[in-house]
């Protein structure tokens, strides 16, 4: 199961930084994702893109985590030669994940 | 009980404009927001100073004030708004102008300056400490060095009864709280209430962003009659608690779901978002579905403001240069490889800084690592190369040497698009709270 049938994302982007919420569609999934999306399991998904390790916080009443992603200089978005400097995009590779691949690592 | 009614009728600089319209027109609002200065736009507006002194506020001042000024004018809605960017004072004159014309004599317009920091900027400034290094020498290539002001001159200016208040760099949310707080009397230091005003300006501050837009995902996340989406308003209590709701009849959806992606966007520690008036704490927010497109959100805290306040310095950083051109059919992808090896090797005679290639449909949005081997070929690629160098003249070869494979490169190359351009880089940097001086002004038309 991807993580896009029980959580939805949005990314927005602060200077180097990019943020990424995730947030549980029904509260009973909030624990799963509380359980295997860690940030070091963003922090290995976005290791090509990231210049320090990933944080997270926790909004349990908003069954939310928030996920910040430091870029180096070279990728901010004002730096940035992609296709899409924000990074916006990013946020669909991780509801992309599959759920039974974390629950194995 | 006294409630405010405070709209957004633009999260940016070319937000649309009919959906702020019908705002001012059926939103019974008391204030009207406009949000349209994102990090480089106050540097590209300092840029545009330079080659006119009446410039470098917001492109799409006119048009806006034109099609709102009258309307806001007769409803008694004021206007609050960062579209002075790099001049609030050139952003001042040209309303006036245009409420003079439209016959609203007497129309009161403020602007705030005290912004900009560029002339005392390198002697005073730090990089911030979640940014890390910033270039060497970046003194020397600084365009534009803003402070981001909080909501205290707004107040200054509502007090004095301003119709229109025009700011240059201020915290997006403070745009809002600045109304809220000369409406309710809440005090410059009563940090909680601070902090749920915050909340209602930050939740606002994106216009359609909490009304449906950028959260459509066909089969998941449906929202209904996007192409009308409506932008949003806020019912707010003497103790900040707010409604969010929109115009009925307009298209898009606000719910829990919609809040709480709006409630994170740009945020890093919930429970620290640091704005010039408080430290905001989101962590503890209540969202509650209180009838269909209505939520209530209540329930932020607050903690003291930072000591520093953050600066968006602009630098000079050389020069872009971007080609495209389309491939279809057997074989696209090897032929693109191709092109691509062609142009590498046609511009290594030139001193390019950094070159990135990739194939739109394929690889180009997150490259190699993230994007999963294709499983069948694509019927269609387009060959994306962008560099970026010192000079202007060595870009310009990049969209050159993309567009002479036409005539030099494989075979059936399609649909070539390029442009160069100037970068400009953007850091944040701190400044102590006590350089700043802000000032406001005032004019009547």
């Amino acid at each position: 199961m991807r993580l896009r049938e029980i959580a939805h994302a949005r990314t927005g982007d602060k200077g180097r930084l990019l943020t990424i919420s995730l947030i549980a569609y029904r509260a009973h999934d909030f624990p799963l994702l509380e359980q295997y999306v860690t940030a070091e399991l963003l922090s290995q998904i976005f290791a090509p893109v990231l210049a320090a390790p990933v944080a997270r916080y926790s909004i349990p009443s908003l069954h939310a985590l928030n996920f910040v992603l430091p870029r180096t200089a070279e990728k901010s978005v004002t730096h940035s030669l992609s296709l899409d400097a924000h990074g916006k995009c990013l946020g669909d590779v991780l509801l992309d994940f599959e759920l039974s691949l974390l629950e194995i690592r | 009980m006294k409630t405010i009614r405070i709209g957004c009728g633009a999260g940016y600089s070319g937000d649309r404009l009919e959906p702020a319209v019908e705002l001012a027109e059926k939103g019974r609002l008391d204030y009207l927001i406009f949000e349209c200065l994102a990090e480089r736009t106050i540097a590209l507006a300092q840029l545009d100073l330079r080659q006119n002194p009446e410039g470098g506020f917001d492109q799409w001042l006119r048009e806006r004030m034109e099609a709102v000024l009258p309307i806001c004018w007769k409803n008694g809605t004021r206007i609050v708004s960062n579209m002075g960017a790099a001049n609030p004072a050139a952003a001042a004159r040209a309303t006036l102008s245009i409420a003079r014309s439209l016959g609203l004599h007497g129309l009161k317009v403020a602007y705030v300056t005290g912004d900009n920091v560029l002339p005392f900027a390198a002697s005073l400034l730090e990089p911030a400490a979640a940014d890390g290094p910033i270039p060497d020498g970046w003194q020397e290539h600084l365009l534009s060095a803003n402070a981001y002001l909080g909501a205290e001159p707004i107040t200054q200016a509502l007090a004095q009864e301003a119709d229109v208040v025009l700011t240059g760099r201020t915290a997006d949310p403070s745009l809002f709280l600045g109304p809220l707080m000369h409406e309710f009397a809440w005090q410059a230091d009563d940090w909680p209430q601070l902090g749920q005003g915050t909340l209602v300006g930050h939740l606002l501050e994106c216009a359609g962003q909490i009304t449906g837009g950028y959260f459509a995902d066909a089969g998941y996340k449906d929202v209904p009659d996007l192409a009308h989406l409506g932008f949003p308003l806020a019912e707010v209590m003497p103790d900040g608690t707010a409604t969010i709701m929109k115009i009925e009849g307009t298209g898009g959806l606000i719910s829990r779901a919609t809040c709480t992606e709006q409630l994170l966007y740009e945020v890093q520690d919930p429970a620290a978002y640091i704005t010039p008036d408080v430290i905001a704490d989101f962590s503890t927010v209540q969202i509650v579905q209180t009838g269909p497109d209505q939520v209530r959100v209540s329930h932020a805290g607050g903690r003291a403001r930072p000591s520093q306040l953050k600066v968006s310095a602009g630098f000079h950083h050389g020069y872009m240069g971007e080609g495209q051109i389309s491939y279809a059919g057997h074989g696209c992808v090897r032929r693109a490889q191709l092109a691509e090896m062609i142009v590498r090797e046609r511009l290594k005679a030139w001193e390019i800084c950094e070159l990135e290639c990739s194939l739109i449909g394929v690889n180009a949005i997150h490259g190699d690592a993230l994007a999963p081997r294709p499983l069948h070929e694509p019927h269609e690629v387009r060959l994306r190369v962008a560099g970026r160098a010192q000079d202007r003249a060595v870009a310009q070869r990049i969209p050159r040497e993309v567009e002479a494979l036409y005539v030099n490169g494989p075979a059936g190359g399609g649909g070539v698009t390029g442009f160069t351009r100037e970068m400009i880089a953007v850091e944040s940097l701190l400044i102590p709270r006590e350089a700043i001086t802000s000032s406001v002004h005032m004019e009547t038309a």
